[in-house]
């Protein structure tokens, strides 16, 4: 059986099409380091048509909250006063391993502002994670 | 009710619906095109709506609460008037806990023809919104269940898909 190793650059070029078709946005429009919410106007049902079309594009499955973050204000352990704790960023961390986290906790770590940081860059990480493992 | 009757039903997979199209229906008295009484697309989105909503509801009992959540994609080819017969083909693409996604075809039988052509796609998102408002209550009982909804299952012999 032969074995086929997708690229990054494949990846990406995949991405830009399910975005394309979700959002409804040019392709020249989804750049590396543009956010969904915040560049490419996603709203929090798009997320669920984007997971199933990743599904789709890239023949695997997506537990639920596995891509995007869900539930963390249900938890005061990782949410104090609309603002993530040291915990929940280290949660954050070793679960989503395919966000960048840096910059948020460098900053006032305002909860409202966690889906900005879902990039595209973030969603190629994303699916060559998957695709590693 | 945007459907009349259900024909076929595939367990957890696909439903097919018809709407017969009157001039009894007050809303094509408002909306012609030429003169002609025009079924309103956007009507015709909310029957498929509801012909994907039964079968992805179905698969749970109608125990969760489903909803439109977005028209992913909609194509009409040509206009649909009085006397003709629509066709909702609704089939679940993708189902997980959030919600769902299925694929519909509009075909059109036009009056007094045998024949059906294919004259649209619908592509619609469903939300199971018990698991997706986040703390968010809604009410114990399933809002879908009209008398309407419920006599269109009785008479395609498919009221055992409603778990009681």
């Amino acid at each position: 059986m032969q074995e086929t190793i997708m690229s990054r650059e494949e990846i990406f070029e995949k991405i830009q099409e399910v975005l394309d078709d979700a959002l409804g946005v040019d392709e020249d429009e989804v750049t590396p380091g543009a956010s969904l919410t915040a560049d490419l106007g996603a709203e929090s049902i798009d997320f669920l048509d984007i997971v199933f079309r990743l599904e789709k594009t890239f023949d695997f499955k997506i537990s639920q909250g596995e891509l995007f973050p869900e539930g963390l204000t249900d938890n005061e352990e990782w949410v104090t006063d609309g603002k993530l704790t040291d915990a929940g960023l280290s949660m954050l961390r070793e679960r989503m391993k395919h966000v960048d986290f840096d910059a948020f906790g460098a900053s006032d770590r305002d909860i409202s502002k966690i889906g900005d940081l879902i990039t595209v860059n973030s969603l190629v990480n994303f699916v060559e994670i998957k695709l590693a493992s | 009710m945007w459907i009349d009757c259900i024909l076929e039903h595939e367990a957890d997979s696909r439903l097919v619906a018809i709407k017969n199209v009157s001039l009894a229906e007050e809303h094509l008295h408002d909306h012609l095109v030429d003169g002609k009484p025009i079924m309103p697309f956007s009507l015709m989105i909310e029957g498929m709506a509801q012909t994907a909503g039964i079968i992805v509801g179905s698969t749970s009992g109608f125990k969760e609460k489903v909803i439109l959540a977005k028209i992913a994609k909609a194509t009409l080819d040509c206009d649909v008037t009085v006397g003709d017969t629509i066709r909702y083909d609704a089939t679940i693409e993708q189902i997980d806990t959030a919600g769902a996604k299925t694929m519909g075809i509009i075909d059109r039988r036009i009056a007094g023809g045998d024949a059906w052509e294919r004259i649209g796609k619908v592509e619609l998102l469903f939300s199971h919104i018990d698991n997706n408002m986040a703390g968010v209550s809604f009410p114990e009982h399933n809002f879908v269940f009209s008398d309407n909804f419920k006599m269109i299952l009785d008479t395609a012999g498919l009221s055992g898909l409603v778990e009681v």
